[in-house]
């Protein structure tokens, strides 16, 4: 997996509570290989029923091109297990998202993917959407070691993360070949297990 | 002392720790792994590694999401990614030893019907699935997770996950629920009380004598959508009920490990005086049946309410959410449900297509036409087949319904079954986000005996008052 240790890019700002994986991807492209679903991004949101961008969108608008940030709203990503909805943002360059709150597992499936979600307290994710409104294409900051975000206006904020899965991100560590070098827990865990839930 | 009196999520928790890291971390052991035709994936990336499956024992698989809804054919499949995707799950499993309920097979049907139905979800266990939905499976005492691809994978090459503990969160449901209020009532109300993202980072523990008083199915249907409060987890303890429904089911313990098991299984429930980190109650006798207006399973009303305003949301980003919810939706502020007239009907979803469902959903049906195009998809194989036996199949088909063969359908569309830009679906399933159900399809949450009423009337209707 690739590392993840800073990033400084281009960042757009997502304003809609809740916004859930089905914007992020349509279910109608999720059976096509990964490399024809990257176009599928915010599919709907993005185009009109036929097939004209949006211009309002903020991924249509020239300013935020290159970005590689996402700033949104709470509840971000919502909805259903479709890792996709990390995969075709990691495919378009969008490796970083910030808001006050995610749908659990997509959070969990960025760390599979070398993504990182970041929790920031409400006010300060809307005072930096606002400023990457007044001012397109400004970028933000993030850097891992040091669990730092910094805002379009240059004020810095830490942000929480468990050091297991920021130690799996710097590193790129692969959670399989992680998890086979407990190989004689797992195996001590399913003997104890055969004697106590014999029926299993 | 006594020890200290713990949750049941707590003690499932505990009873599954393969290694604590001093992180704050936990790799957990998984019992059950419910594949589908989506699972491919996670195949896929364990062949790139050359790492077979741990435990094909503990794995479970049947196609759903894919399956056409006229036809059992894998050939009738029309998009050939899709096709290969069915066709997968067959070698896939046939490589590695996982079990398989195939189609043709009766036992074939939507993985969150078939694994409380075969016996395969028990008390006590946990069990992960690579679907959002998973959640349905707490209904029976397991602590039951949807998981992305990558994790997938994980579990079938370690039968394990890193998993970082999530915080508990009780829902009582007390007092008595009217007539005609189903699972799906109470589900939806708790929504519309915590919101969509009310339950993030914890698993909820549903109690409280009206939830008690639910079967398995109607709890399953509670439990199905813990996901859409955002919950990691819903579950409800085992109690003699669980333990009725357990009983011969094929893959449910025989004889010797039967009685072993449900001496376990008594001790799974929560111990009296267990704290929950958040506590949330709802007075069972004030649920009449519910539908969604909105783009959020949280916009739930009562059938007797009206589409809101606007102007009474409390902050502008919430006003401006729901106007944009009133647009996609075709919807005017101030309209009584009762009078937004409906263009089409789906009964079906892991959320509501078992034979309760299609009980409640007949006993409204029976004698009535419908007067738009209406569905009802059976959950399983084995549902299908009770429903006919009951003769519930020629009571839909007399009022006008299609009765089709089981998959995920129309939830979720996957499998073609769409509905066109601007209709007006009243659907059973789980998710009325903007085009869950087709670009532009308009979908409203309710019950099956509510999705009748709808079908029957062609506008929302309040079942209670259908002569």
């Amino acid at each position: 997996m690739e590392a993840f240790t800073t990033l400084d890019a281009v960042a757009i700002p997502i304003d809609q509570p809740n916004l859930d994986t089905d914007q992020i991807i349509p279910a109608r492209f999720l059976g096509k290989p990964r490399p024809t679903q990257v176009e599928a991004l915010f599919h709907d949101l993005r185009y009109t029923p036929d097939k004209k961008p949006r211009p309002e969108f903020v991924t249509n608008m020239p300013a935020y091109q290159g970005a590689r940030i996402v700033v949104a709203e709470r509840n971000f990503a919502c909805g259903s297990s479709r890792e996709n909805a990390v995969t075709v943002m990691v495919d378009n360059g969008l490796r970083a998202f910030i808001a006050p709150s995610f749908g659990d597992i997509f959070f969990n499936n960025c760390f599979q993917n070398g993504a990182l979600p970041i929790r920031l307290d409400a006010k300060r994710v809307a005072e930096i959407r606002a400023a990457l409104h007044a001012k397109p294409g400004s970028t933000v900051k993030i850097d891992l070691a040091s669990q730092t975000v910094t805002g379009p206006d240059g004020k810095a904020d830490r942000f929480e993360i468990d050091s297991f899965r920021k130690d799996c991100l710097l590193k790129g560590v692969d959670e399989v070949n992680l998890t086979l070098g407990y190989e004689k827990d797992i195996a001590a865990f399913e003997a104890k297990q055969r004697q106590e839930m014999s029926w299993l | 002392m006594a020890a200290a009196a713990r949750t049941m999520f707590e003690k499932i928790w505990q009873r599954h720790i393969v290694v604590d890291r001093p992180d704050g971390y936990t790799l957990l052991y998984i019992d059950r792994h419910l594949m589908h035709d989506g699972s491919a994936a996670g195949f896929a990336k364990l062949r790139e590694r050359g790492i077979k499956l741990r435990r094909p024992d503990r794995g479970f698989a049947t196609p759903d999401h894919y399956v056409k809804s006229d036809s059992r054919s894998v050939a009738a499949i029309a998009d050939p990614h899709h096709r290969a995707l069915v066709e997968a799950i067959r070698t896939n499993t046939a490589e590695s030893g996982v079990t398989l309920f195939d189609l043709g097979d009766e036992r074939q049907g939507i993985a969150h019907v078939v694994g409380p139905e075969q016996g395969v979800t028990q008390p006590g266990l946990t069990l992960v699935c690579g679907d959002s939905h998973t959640s349905t499976h707490g209904a029976l005492g397991a602590l039951a997770f949807g998981i992305g691809s990558s994790e997938v994978a994980h579990v079938m090459a370690t039968e394990c996950l890193w998993q970082r503990k999530p915080k508990a969160m009780r829902v009582s449901v007390d007092g008595t629920l009217g007539e005609d209020i189903t699972g799906k009532d109470v589900i939806l109300a708790i929504i519309a009380k915590i919101g969509t993202a009310g339950a993030v980072g914890h698993v909820i523990e549903y109690t409280g004598s009206a939830i008690r008083g639910l079967s398995i199915e109607g709890r399953l249907t509670v439990c199905n959508m813990s996901i859409e409060a955002g919950g990691k987890a819903g579950m409800v303890a085992p109690d003699d009920t669980t333990i009725a429904y357990m009983k011969g089911r094929p893959f449910a313990p025989k004889e010797a490990e039967w009685d072993k098991a449900v001496a376990f299984w008594r001790t799974v429930p929560s111990d009296e005086g267990a704290v929950f980190d958040r506590d949330v109650s709802l007075d069972a006798a004030s649920i009449a049946p519910m539908v969604t207006w909105g783009t959020s399973p949280e916009d739930a009303l009562s059938i007797t309410g009206r589409i809101p305003e606007p102007s009474t949301a409390p902050d502008a980003a919430k006003k401006d959410s729901m106007k944009r919810a009133l647009d996609y939706m075709g919807l005017t502020p101030g309209t009584p449900l009762e009078q937004v007239p409906v263009d089409r009907v789906f009964i079906g979803s892991c959320t509501n297509s078992r034979i309760e469902d299609l009980r409640a959903a007949a006993k409204v049906a029976k004698g009535r036409k419908v007067v738009i195009p209406s569905w009802v998809v059976a959950g399983s194989g084995l549902v299908k087949k009770q429903a006919e036996a009951e003769g519930l199949d020629k009571i839909f088909v007399e009022a006008g319904f299609e009765w089709r063969e089981p998959g995920c359908s129309m939830c979720v569309g996957m499998n073609g079954d769409t509905g066109k830009p601007q209709q007006r679906i009243a659907s059973t399933s789980n998710r009325n986000f903007i085009g869950r159900q087709g670009p532009g399809v308009r979908t409203h949450l309710l019950s099956p005996a509510m999705a009748v009423a709808a079908a029957v009337t062609g506008h929302f209707a309040d079942v209670r008052k259908l002569a």
